[in-house]
């Protein structure tokens, strides 16, 4: 090792010869140049940049140069020690990036492992789709209403004028409340067969303009089987204004058809006869399966319509006067209308849904694929 | 209502290519509801022809009797030679004359006919029942023998009027005119713009004082009795082919003439008849009220014992019929019978024909006590023409002359309460207010004519409406009338402007957002049936004073078993689990969201409230007074997995946990956090319940409970082991909700962390060190949290201990450390005291 020359003397000093630092200069970037791993760079690096590598150490002797030469030497190393710091850093860079793209490669995964770990949840289609027909009219302006499922034979028949002897109170199987008394006992309270009681809860409840729609589960005395169910939803809508018309009714139907299955869809009007709609009818849409295809068309059998080109969506009409009179609206003053529609049969064409047991046995692997919304 | 398309044509000049489905479009189209068009022999190809049995030869050693058989079919063969044929049937003998088809034909059902050898003989074609035509059964299951007079060789797909549509019509309430021909002929009519031969339209004689003597006693119950008698039946006349087969079309079984004849003038005019037969009549025919406890045996054998309310047809001996419902047997027509010793045939001769009108509100009750829905029944429910009972006597007596030979007397009996016609005032422009059409008044007043009404007044119409339409009472109903004769169809569609509306209120909202917290929570919905029974509550342990005892029970439930309404939805979604489970699914997490039935003990029965005008509020009030509380719940069950095992880690099986935070999953949703505290509560474990508590107004309210099943509950109902369980009253939930939610101040100062852990008494509920920490810490305290739960031999037998991760931050400042520690030290020290919690270590 040197010390630094403080006997002044002009001096070689061997190691800061031009030719002494191009070796060492050719020497590290040969070494740089042969690192082939991080590890290998870095001992490279002490060697030959280093505070002992020997480029470090001349430039320790520019000191006993004399001072014309000083400038000289000095940036001859200088320049040497720039160049190996240039290469290192330069080598460095390039096997980080060996390294990044080598720890990539070996962190791969099957991204298509399945991962079912929590099973997803859902709500039940009926549910959903009660929603998204209700949604439809509350777009339109329309409140949704509620009633009570055990409801009072007035609610249910008599404010709709279903009168006590009528045929048409016998046309529903009801399932009749047991009195609290003895048994035998008349309650007066039924199952709610549909949900039109909540149109007289509403007209009792309420002033006119109402526009209000009910989706909700009601009761028959049928035994379940493919195609019924003595637990079944309805929705009902109920519109009670000044000067409305069977147009408006027409309309409004064809809105909600249109928002449910699509703006091609079409609706019919069938007179028909409920207690509670004077005048009545039956409302028809064209066939969401064959779209009217199958008619005449042996070819082609349809089963959601039997090859008749309509389904049958329920009864509708102008709310019968009697029933204005009933909850206390003026009939003079105010018209209004009002339907009923099966949802499930209504979520059964719109689904595919082959059989209504499927609806009411909570087999999740029914449910599941419904997912949040419908 | 079944409508042979050939009949129709009787009465209306419909286009002769017009077919079944055809008049069922048009028909729809004013609103008669044709469910189906059958169409009779369709495929149906002959040789079908009459033949005359020539011999019959027995064959022997078979199952059954078999017969062999040489038939005359004329020229039908081809051959003029007799036709041989194998028959199974047995009610024929030499020279009766029958159906026989022939090889080559085609029966209805695609039933190809050729000669074939059977019961080792060659059969050249059959020998036909009704059946087999197409017909319908005669209940005799037998071959059709036809009346003498047909000619050998006669087509008899033409005799026979094999080759019909029948329309089948599901005629609403209010169209009772529509239960007959007539009616249906006058729609038909209308809708094609064709005449109508009004079947109504005869010859009647005047009443006078020499008809069976008949007496009303109850002139509102029946307004109009008309008798005729006819003497002089032959015993031996049968239904021509013709009004059999039109009863058999209809749907009806041909019985013997003179009831052949009463159902074919109802079927055709809509008026129910009976006859009875005057020989067996004691005296004058009365109509009056039962007398209670009154007993009649009605022609379908039953004996019945007669309400005050009944009205009943009687003579001398007291009732033979209940009116307008169905007639007594001991004044039934007799049917031809050979005496035993002269051999003569003996029937009923002498007739006493009924067309009376009775009231329908009567007739309803009587036919719905008694359980017996008759033809009669139904039309009178619906209402009958009035108008018509004395023309449907005619053409009962017409019918009975010419086809049985009988003769009519003189006398007509005619009882009739007068009553003045029916009118309605209406505005001339109703009609077009209501449809919102301007259709006018001339169209309005020409429909109106056309459905039967007399129209007079101009801008204000004063309508007076047929006798057939008991149902026209109101302005809107004759608006109908106008609108569907002028085809719904053909409305406008229009949209009203409703007032701009509030959307769904908080509630539904809130009803909402719960099925899809629990659905994201992986739970499936599940929509199950109310109906329950006290069986289940025994299995799930609820004991006998158990307040879901009390149930809403029906009067008529579809099960015996099930008697009930839920009055816990726990039930049905264990149903549904054991369900899937035994479909093969194991792992499994189901809700429901719904109404449970709670009676309130004081429930009065539910008044019949006026409908002539609004009730009182007070009156409304007392209907839903008479109602059980219905609140809303949610529920959970869990059994399996909750998180499923695979290539990540073993999985993880529900437990009581999962039940408990299911109920905070649905509390939380209302903004509401759940008070846990344990309890013991069937059907749960009774160390793994957790009674979930919402504070309304300050006040703690039981909510639920939540927790894993009892053992026992589980080995009874045959649930998958540790099933859980959770079941929350959302309306209380609702009632907890403390409105909009309020945004938190969040500090940027750095957090200060602590740790501590706690021993406590085993039965120190961790829920009370929790709010003892906080209530100790104080406002700096930002977040607290349970990390761990430990027992051990070091901590002693009974003891566990609870690790606590607490965070505290200030608002204003960076804290000190001193300032942290002195806040968990007050923590600590809270739990010291109020939990007998000691710090560890």
């Amino acid at each position: 090792m040197s010390a630094p020359n403080k006997s002044y003397d002009p001096v070689e000093v061997e190691a800061l010869k031009p030719e002494e630092i191009a070796a060492r200069l050719d020497e590290a970037l040969a070494a740089i140049a042969a690192a082939d791993s991080l590890e290998a760079l870095r001992e490279v690096k002490a060697a030959h940049a280093g505070d002992r590598s020997p480029l470090a150490l001349a430039n320790r002797e520019i000191g006993a140069l004399p001072p014309h030469a000083k400038a000289d030497a000095g940036k001859r190393v200088g320049q040497a020690r720039g160049r190996v710091n240039q290469a290192l850093k330069a080598r460095q860079e390039e096997l980080e990036a060996e390294r990044d793209a080598r720890v990539l490669v070996e962190e791969a995964v099957d991204v298509t492992l399945p991962y079912d770990r929590t099973p997803g949840g859902a709500r039940h289609p009926l549910t959903t789709f009660m929603e998204r027909v209700a949604d439809v009219f509350v777009a339109m302006g329309y409140e949704v209403a509620e009633g009570p499922e055990v409801e009072a034979e007035w609610f249910n028949f008599d404010a709709l004028n279903f009168l006590p002897d009528h045929p048409a109170r016998q046309m529903q199987d009801t399932f009749f409340v047991q009195g609290n008394g003895k048994k035998g006992d008349e309650s007066g309270v039924v199952l709610r067969t549909h949900t039109s009681p909540v149109q007289a809860r509403t007209l009792v409840d309420r002033e006119p303009p109402v526009y209000v729609v009910c989706p909700g589960r009601v009761y028959r005395t049928d035994e379940l089987d493919a195609t019924h169910s003595p637990v079944f939803h309805q929705i009902e809508l109920l519109a009670v204004d000044e000067g409305l018309t069977m147009a408006d009714l027409k309309g409004t139907l064809d809105h909600m058809v249109r928002a449910l299955f699509g703006p091609d869809m079409k609706t019919r009007l069938r007179p028909n006869y409920f207690p509670f709609t004077e005048p009545s009818a039956e409302m028809d849409m064209v066939c969401y399966v064959c779209r009217g295809e199958s008619v005449g068309n042996p070819d082609r059998p349809c089963r959601t319509c039997s090859s008749e080109g309509w389904i049958e969506l329920g009864g509708c009409g102008m709310v019968n006067p009697k029933v204005l009179i009933a909850c206390g609206v003026d009939p003079e003053k105010y018209s209004g209308f009002a339907f009923g529609f099966g949802i499930d049969r209504m979520l059964m064409f719109r689904h595919n849904v082959e059989d209504m047991r499927d609806m009411f046995e909570g087999d999740v692997r029914f449910t599941r694929p419904f997912g949040m919304e419908i | 209502m079944r409508v042979p398309l050939s009949w129709l044509r009787e009465y209306v000049d419909l286009p002769a290519t017009a077919t079944g489905r055809d008049v069922q479009e048009k028909l729809i189209a004013v609103g008669l509801e044709v469910e189906t068009v059958e169409r009779l022999g369709e495929g149906l190809k002959g040789p079908l022809v009459v033949g005359q049995v020539l011999t019959i030869e027995e064959l022997e050693g078979f199952k059954k009797p078999i017969r062999f058989c040489t038939v005359d079919v004329g020229d039908a063969n081809g051959t003029g030679e007799p036709q041989e044929i194998v028959c199974g049937a047995r009610n024929f003998a030499v020279g009766d004359k029958v159906v026989v088809v022939l090889p080559g034909a085609v029966l209805p059902g695609d039933f190809k006919i050729a000669a074939r050898k059977t019961y080792g003989k060659k059969s050249h074609g059959m020998i036909c029942s009704g059946d087999e035509l197409g017909m319908g059964d005669d209940g005799t299951h037998g071959i059709i023998v036809l009346p003498p007079e047909y000619e050998v060789g006669t087509d008899a797909i033409e005799l026979l009027e094999l080759v019909d549509e029948v329309l089948d019509i599901a005629v609403t309430p209010d169209r009772g005119y529509c239960l007959s021909m007539r009616g249906v002929a006058r729609e038909t009519a209308t809708a094609y713009g064709l005449p109508l031969r009004d079947p109504a339209l005869l010859d009647v004689p005047p009443p006078n004082a020499g008809g069976y003597p008949v007496k009303v006693a109850d002139p509102i119950g029946c307004d109009r009795f008309t008798a005729r008698t006819i003497t002089g039946l032959n015993v031996e006349a049968r239904s021509p082919i013709w009004l059999q087969r039109r009863l058999q079309k209809a749907g009806m079984r041909p019985i013997s003439l003179a009831v052949d004849i009463t159902n074919y003038v109802m079927l055709e005019l809509g008026q129910p008849l009976h006859a009875y037969d005057r020989a067996t009549v004691d005296g004058p025919i009365g109509v009056r009220r039962a007398t209670p406890g009154e007993k009649l045996t009605t022609l379908d054998g039953t004996k019945r014992v007669l309400d005050a309310e009944d009205l009943v047809i009687t003579d001398n001996r007291g009732p033979i019929g209940l009116a307008g419902v169905m007639g007594g047997a001991n004044t039934e027509i007799a049917g031809a019978v050979a005496d035993p010793e002269t051999g003569q045939l003996r029937g009923t001769t002498d007739i006493v024909v009924e067309a009376a009108h009775f009231d329908a509100i009567t007739i309803a009750r009587t036919a719905r006590r008694h359980k017996l829905s008759s033809e009669a029944a139904k039309r009178f429910e619906r209402g009958v023409d009035p108008e018509a009972a004395s023309a449907a006597a005619q053409r009962t007596v017409d019918l009975l002359v010419l086809l049985g030979g009988g003769t009519a007397e003189d006398g007509v009996t005619e009882i009739v309460s007068p009553r003045g016609p029916r009118t309605i005032s209406v505005a001339a422009n109703h009609p077009d207010k209501v449809a919102g059409v301007e259709y006018g008044r001339e169209t309005v007043v020409r429909r109106l004519q056309q459905v039967g009404c007399d129209v007079y007044g101009q801008d204000e119409l004063v309508v007076t409406v047929p006798s057939w339409r008991p149902d026209l009472s109101d302005p809107n109903d004759l608006a109908e009338e106008v609108i569907r004769l002028e085809g719904y169809e053909n409305l406008p569609s229009t949209l009203p402007k409703p007032p701009a509306g509030r959307g769904l209120t908080e509630r539904q909202r809130l009803h909402r957002r719960v099925g899809r917290a629990l659905a994201g929570a992986g739970y499936v919905e599940a929509l199950n049936y109310p109906f329950t029974g006290p069986q289940i509550l025994d299995q799930l342990g609820i004991e006998p004073d158990d307040p879901r005892r009390v149930a809403v029970t029906l009067v008529n439930p579809l099960s015996d078993e099930e008697p009930d309404l839920r009055t816990t939805l726990l039930p049905g979604l264990l149903g549904a689990l054991r369900r899937n489970q035994g479909r093969g699914t194991h792992d499994l997490a189901l809700f429901e969201t719904g109404p449970v039935f709670r009676p309130t003990g004081d429930e009065k029965p539910a008044a019949r409230l006026v409908v002539e005008r609004r009730p009182s509020d007070d009156d409304i009030a007392s209907l839903d007074a008479s109602l059980p509380d219905q609140p809303r719940r949610a529920a959970v069950v869990l059994a399996g997995g909750r998180e499923q095992a695979g290539w990540w880690d073993e999985g993880r099986p529900a437990i009581w946990a999962d039940a408990v935070e299911a109920g905070r999953i649905v509390a939380r949703e209302a903004g509401v956090e759940l008070i846990v505290r344990q309890d013991q509560h069937a059907p749960f474990h009774p160390g793994r319940c957790a009674a979930l508590l919402v504070l309304v107004d300050g006040e703690e309210v039981l909510a639920g409970h939540a927790g894993e099943l009892h053992p026992r509950v589980i080995k009874t109902l045959a649930l998958p082991e540790r099933t859980c369980a959770m079941e929350i009253d959302l309306d209380h939930i609702e009632r907890a909700a403390a409105g909009p939610r309020r945004a938190p101040r969040i500090s940027a100062f750095p957090v200060a962390t602590q740790d501590v852990a706690l021993i406590v008494d085993d039965s120190v509920p961790s829920a009370d060190v929790e709010s003892a920490l906080r209530d100790g810490a104080g406002a700096l305290l930002e977040s607290l949290r349970l990390f761990d739960v430990f027992t051990g031999d070091q901590l002693g037998e009974g003891k566990k201990s609870l690790a606590y991760a607490l965070r505290f931050r200030a608002e204003d400042r960076t804290l000190t450390a001193e300032e942290a520690s002195a806040a968990r030290d007050a923590a600590v020290a809270a739990a010291v005291e109020r939990t007998g919690a000691v710090l560890r270590g």
